[in-house]
């Protein structure tokens, strides 16, 4: 057997299961893996008693025959999310030292299934970039690494990413706003899954831009992620925009059979300057899709070329009214103040000092687009492109298209630091293949599906029709077959 | 074109209750037009007559009874607090 870290979620829990191995091994695993990978800064805060004092109920409870899935499996979390009495920051220095008093309701499920926590996860400050170097932590490193730089992990769920492709944990949980769970993801050859908005409740998640924020799983596998998102989903009275509908029992629907879906091909995604490799990728996805037994439809989703724009004033909008209540005063980190300074000069200056640059631009772009006199012509105007971006999806799927096929980023992972010069709009276009699906509430998927010429992973995106994540996990398994993508970074951290 | 002047990046930096200070004022400034030069491209759309968008998965929002679910949790409400004493948040002064 290999290294116990490095098995997927499917592996172990069977392995559990059969008494072969216990949960407190996989854990302990784990966490010497952890202790090994400094150098990916990927676990920001370790968790190591309360690891193992999870693994050991969990291995009662595996004895005791009545245990599922998740049971016993280590995790990293995400630092979006709250964690009892665990340090939870969103990195950012503005939360500084904050112990939440409860546990997000995403992170409870994954608890009381009898999952164990290893620690946070790095990730972008407010889950704000696409590159993890906007966190207070300094960024996560992409365990991949081809030549002298040290590449980006993506973000901002880059140090989930980070995590499971290097074999820290078995799995992790990210959150995604605009891409942050599948770009992240397609830099590192693991797969993430974003659920149809609604899906999993959003109680207790550090809140960035509340109308486009998903919580989902990263893991090694497809059938990983269907067992895993399983755990997380689910309606919670908390949130009320939290669906009421059965979750189902994703693993046992993928079929492995999708022939006679309609799988569509959208033109405006081919974007000027795309790599080729990413274009070949593409056509060879279209077509394992399609010896699989699918129909390959080519569809028009006219709007596309709007949703960053749209993206950009929505989220920074939501973002701004989300962001007020850190204001240093009911958790997370106060400004020393001088002599005689009232309450507003508290709320600036602690504020100044608490976010990074990247919060503050968005902050008050934000605040721009909806202060008087502009909420027509930007926050108003951009919501209703928001509808026509939306409406296209509805249009493609009316005409019976089951899931789109996308490559999931315009790159591989590029190394640190080299987005430091272009202005911020260069690093937002990570996001182009991504954002509309966050805009139009959709599920999506990232696959790894082959490696460029300098050996860097790629991803494609699968995005399906609402509440079908079975069918979407189903058809991203099929692709993943047929790309056989198995390749690992070789350790070098 | 959109030009965001140092008055304006001012007044958005007060209304974000951030401080920048004033020799941060035109990069902050020439960053905001930067955005809203492409958000500009969203003045390309035919709009006329489409409804923005408030709720992106169409769903009726739950109702409860109106009766009190929680409270009683002063101490853990405190316990991340800055400055806490005798039982309130503390701040500077707030009115003259």
């Amino acid at each position: 057997m290999s290294a116990l870290n490095r098995l997927t979620i499917t592996e172990a829990r069977d392995l559990l299961r059969k008494g072969e191995v216990s949960a407190v091994a996989l854990t302990e695993a784990c966490l010497g893996a952890i202790q090994g990978a400094g150098k990916l800064n990927a676990f920001v805060h370790h968790t190591p008693d309360l690891a193992l004092e999870r693994a050991k109920a969990a291995d009662a409870r595996l004895a005791s025959g009545d245990a599922p899935a998740m049971c016993g499996i280590p995790l990293g979390i995400k630092d979006l999310f709250c964690t009892q009495g665990v340090a939870s920051q969103a990195a950012s220095r503005i939360l500084d030292g904050f112990k939440p008093q409860y546990e997000s309701t995403v992170s409870a499920q994954l608890r009381d299934a009898g999952a164990v926590i290893l620690g946070k996860l790095n990730m972008d400050e407010f889950a704000m970039g696409s590159s993890n170097e906007t966190s207070v932590y300094g960024n996560a490193v992409n365990p991949w690494k081809v030549d002298a730089r040290d590449l980006t992990p993506g973000g901002s769920s880059g140090g989930s990413a980070a995590a499971v492709a290097a074999d820290l944990c078995l799995a992790a949980t990210g959150t995604d706003t605009g891409g942050s769970i599948r770009q992240p993801a397609a830099f590192t050859g693991t797969v993430g899954i974003k659920p149809t908005y609604g899906r999993c409740s959003r109680w207790g998640i550090v809140a960035f831009a509340s109308s486009l924020d998903q919580a989902g799983p990263m893991t090694k596998t497809v059938r990983d992620a269907a067992i895993m998102l399983e755990a997380m989903c689910g309606h919670d009275p908390k949130d009320s925009t939290s669906a009421d509908l059965p979750v189902p029992d994703f693993e046992a629907l993928l079929t492995g059979d999708i022939r006679g879906q309609k799988i569509g091909i959208p033109r405006e995604y081919r974007m000027e300057g795309m790599p080729a490799e990413i274009e070949a990728l593409w056509a060879r996805g279209a077509e394992m899709l399609r010896d699989a037994g699918a129909e390959i439809v080519d569809i028009s989703l006219p709007h596309t070329k709007y949703a960053l724009p749209a993206y950009y004033v929505i989220a920074p909008a939501e973002a701004s009214s989300n962001l007020a209540r850190y204001d240093g005063v009911r958790y997370g980190h106060r400004a020393k103040l001088a002599l005689g300074d009232g309450i507003t000069q508290m709320y600036e200056k602690t504020r100044a000092e608490g976010f990074g640059h990247e919060v503050q631009r968005r902050v008050m772009i934000g605040t721009y687009v909806l202060s008087a006199g502009f909420y027509d012509a930007y926050y108003n105007r951009a919501r209703k492109v928001r509808t026509l971006i939306k409406r296209d999806f509805e249009q493609a799927f009316a005409t019976g298209i089951d899931a789109i096929l996308t490559p999931a980023t315009p790159s591989s992972a590029f190394g640190l630091g080299e987005m430091a010069e272009a202005d911020p709009v260069q690093m937002y276009l990570n996001d182009v293949f991504t954002v509309t699906v966050n805009l139009a509430g959709l599920p999506g998927i990232a696959v790894p599906a082959g490696l460029d010429a300098q050996g860097l992973p790629l991803g494609l995106q699968l995005i399906g029709r609402p509440w079908e994540e079975a069918a979407l996990l189903n058809t991203a398994q099929v692709l993943e077959s047929a790309a056989g993508f198995v390749s690992k970074p070789e350790k070098w951290w | 074109m959109s030009e965001i002047d140092l008055d304006t990046a001012r007044k958005v930096a007060h209304l974000a209750r951030i401080a920048v200070p004033d020799e941060n004022l035109p990069a902050l400034a020439q960053e905001l037009s930067q955005m809203l030069d492409f958000m500009e491209q969203l003045n390309e759309v035919d709009i006329d007559g489409v409804d923005p968008m408030t709720s992106v998965t169409p769903m009726r929002l739950k109702r409860r009874r109106d009766g009190v679910t929680d409270g009683d949790q002063q101490a853990k409400i405190l316990s991340n607090a800055p400055d806490a004493r005798e039982g309130f948040f503390a701040v500077p002064k707030v009115v003259e």
